[in-house]
């Protein structure tokens, strides 16, 4: 873990020094006047030695000094930008991985119960298909379809601004129950349809496919054929005996696919205006916004290595066998 | 050789004084040494030659319908990008219908006698570009695939190899770069060329694909690294190189093509998400498909077919590469050998 930080750090401060232009265009964007950037380099170290140089990224880093946005949000603290979009990304990942699980857990265990009837085929190929489509291709089309020709859903952002909604914690689902504004909850939720659901493809077919494998192999195992023979009912035998044993795998999977959530939701926040972290992280790379851009890649690797250290733990949850041990 | 006494202890001395007879004979040929160990540690000598992995999984891979329908799709492919310039109707970089584009009633030419399927914002025919463009996604991704393969090779097997503080630090980075997602990780090392090309976007997407690969192969080499076989070729004084790369390196490359198999159909799809992003290369006079999607973005409510056409391309393309992936996971796989 400590390790991880270490290099990642080194890399990042690695690739800042050798982006197009260097850390002072980095920071102060490539129209400049040569007296900001003298001061800047002065204000940086930036004629200390390479050694120097890196102590001090690390202690600005600490103090969660990332630098000034140039692009996104001209003028404000990259930091702060991050925290003000964090929660749309959340919302809408959770959403995404809500439809995920709960659509592949279910039909990955049908999938392997019933192998190689029509509806396991349909599934698997459709899995596959999934993988193959472009997120945001899939995006465009579905805000084509259904909120442009047929205008079922919002064609974009979070919530209707005719609505006035009340901000508690910036989770504008939650808001709306928060608030007794239901109405803002109801529209938030139909904003949330299109984006997650194209942000779902991925992470559905991944977990559907690991879900049937993994069903598959637990179906051949002893202890079900044993506990089938013992007349138990079809369902405890589902649940204690299938499922509990065939998630584990699943668990991991669902832990690493937060990594492809985030990917997808640099596509999918820019293609319905979102809002959130990935579109900033799109904005930020479109306009060499660098302050962003470092903590955006900072942040995510630390979200991700959180979630799966998260996953390990709910291991424990799961199989006994690893709270022994 | 004497008969086989009944004496438990003096059938185990006798089958180590046959190994050292073999090994003092052989010296070099370690593997037909560790063939008649087999053959005398098994006690009964077994006639039935044994069938290889790579065989059986041919043999199975043969009448597996989903890996031929993926070898299909990927052998038209590949044979539409080696002939694409032959079978071109147009010129792809040639504006042919620049004088229909009108900027602001109808910046897309439709269809029209000679253009099937109409012609892009700069007037060039959209079927050449679809055609030709084949070659230059194949590119992508075989040397994106190809790139982060040898990468993943070079770090993994140091890491499996060595060990120690080379295994460490060389793990260590690839948890880091393994903890960006990918496509972040492509866009960080895209922005990083001051002047977008092919080849930026090519390496962007390799990177990714190197700590997966390294991972991968250092893993099967740690496992393999106590395993009989090593163990064997090892105290028949084989080089360390040649433990390496005759024993180890062979053993781990079935996982690996597996994976290459799939990451061909991301290293396409990736190319189009870098290309809508804005960090793809910036010159189309070579068409590519994930470019030609990615630049559609400005159009596509109303004129779709620009964007529909590259898709179903890259769609199908990285199907193929996929079902052949999966099926190829699957016939390798020894659990799945009946």
């Amino acid at each position: 873990m400590v390790g991880v930080v270490i290099v990642l750090s080194l890399l990042l401060f690695f690739w800042l020094r050798s982006l197009p232009g260097g850390t002072v265009s980095a920071i102060l964007g490539e129209r400049a006047t040569p007296e900001s950037r003298a001061a800047l380099t002065e204000a940086l170290g930036l004629d200390q030695p390479i050694p120097v140089q890196y102590l001090k990224f690390l202690q600005r880093a600490v103090q969660g000094e990332f630098g000034v946005s140039t692009g996104v949000l001209p003028g404000r603290d990259a930091l702060e930008i991050f925290f003000a979009r964090l929660p749309a990304t959340i919302e809408l990942s959770f959403f995404a991985m809500l439809i995920a699980v709960a659509l592949a857990v279910p039909f990955g265990y049908l999938a392997a119960r019933r192998r190689n009837s029509p509806p396991d085929t349909f599934l698997v190929i459709l899995s596959l298909v999934g993988v193959a489509v472009p997120v945001f291709f899939l995006a465009f089309i579905l805000k084509y379809q259904l909120a442009i020709e047929h205008p079922i859903f919002p064609v974009s952002g979070r919530q209707d601004p005719s609505l006035n909604c009340t901000r508690v914690t910036g989770f504008f689902v939650l808001d709306g129950i928060l608030t007794r504004e239901f109405d803002c909850s109801v529209d938030a939720l139909w904003h949330l349809v299109l984006p997650s659901v194209a942000l779902a493809t991925i992470p559905f077919a991944v977990i559907f496919r690991i879900t049937r494998a993994s069903v598959l192999e637990v179906l051949d195992e002893d202890y079900v054929r044993t506990a089938e023979s013992k007349g138990l009912a079809t369902r405890t035998i589902r649940g204690r005996h299938i499922m509990r044993n065939a998630l584990l795998p699943v668990v991991t999977m669902i832990g690493l696919q937060i990594g492809a959530l985030l990917a997808g939701a640099v596509l999918t926040e820019s293609v319905f205006s979102w809002g959130g972290i990935g579109e900033a992280l799109y904005l930020s790379y479109n306009r060499r916004d660098y302050a962003v851009m470092q903590i955006l890649i900072l942040a995510t690797a630390a979200i991700y290595v959180i979630v799966n250290l998260l996953v390990d733990i709910s291991y424990a949850i799961i199989d006994p066998r690893v709270r022994t041990r | 050789m004497s008969p086989p006494s009944l004496n438990p202890m003096n059938r185990k001395k006798q089958r180590i004084d046959d190994l050292a007879r073999t090994a003092g004979r052989e010296p070099a040929a370690a593997g037909a040494g560790g063939g008649s160990v087999a053959v005398l540690d098994a006690g009964t000598v077994d006639e039935k030659p044994g069938v290889s992995l790579i065989a059986s999984a041919w043999r199975r891979l043969r009448r597996d319908p989903v890996f031929l329908l993926g070898a299909g799709i990927t052998v038209v492919f590949v044979v539409l990008a080696l002939i694409a310039p032959l079978i071109a109707p147009h010129d792809p970089a040639a504006g042919l219908l620049l004088d229909k584009v009108r900027p602001q009633s109808n910046p897309v030419p439709g269809p029209e006698p000679g253009f099937p399927l109409g012609a892009d914002d700069r007037g060039r025919d959209l079927l050449s570009r679809l055609i030709v463009g084949s070659r230059q996604t194949l590119i992508v991704g075989v040397f994106a695939t190809m790139f982060g393969l040898l990468g993943g090779l070079v770090l993994g097997t140091l890491a499996g190899a060595i060990g120690g503080w080379v295994d460490a630090a060389v793990m260590r980075t690839v948890d880091v770069l393994l903890s960006i997602p990918g496509l972040l990780l492509a866009m960080s090392i895209a922005a990083l060329a001051s002047r977008p090309s092919q080849w930026t976007v090519i390496i962007a997407i390799a990177v990714v694909q190197v700590p997966i690969f390294a991972r991968l192969l250092r893993g099967s080499m740690l496992a393999q690294r106590h395993s009989d076989h090593v163990l064997a070729a090892r105290s028949l004084g084989v080089r360390p190189n040649a433990v390496v790369f005759r024993h180890m390196l062979p053993n781990s490359l079935g996982p690996v093509i597996v994976q290459a198999t799939l990451v061909l159909a991301t290293s396409i799809i990736d190319a189009a998400a870098l290309a809508f992003l804005g960090l793809g290369n910036p010159n189309d006079d070579i068409p590519e498909w994930g470019q030609m999607l990615g630049r559609a973005q400005t159009f596509i409510y109303d004129h779709p077919s620009l964007a529909i056409y590259p898709a179903l391309c890259i769609i199908t393309v990285a199907l193929g590469f996929t079902l052949m992936g999966e099926s190829l996971r699957e016939a390798l796989d020894p659990k799945s050998r009946r």
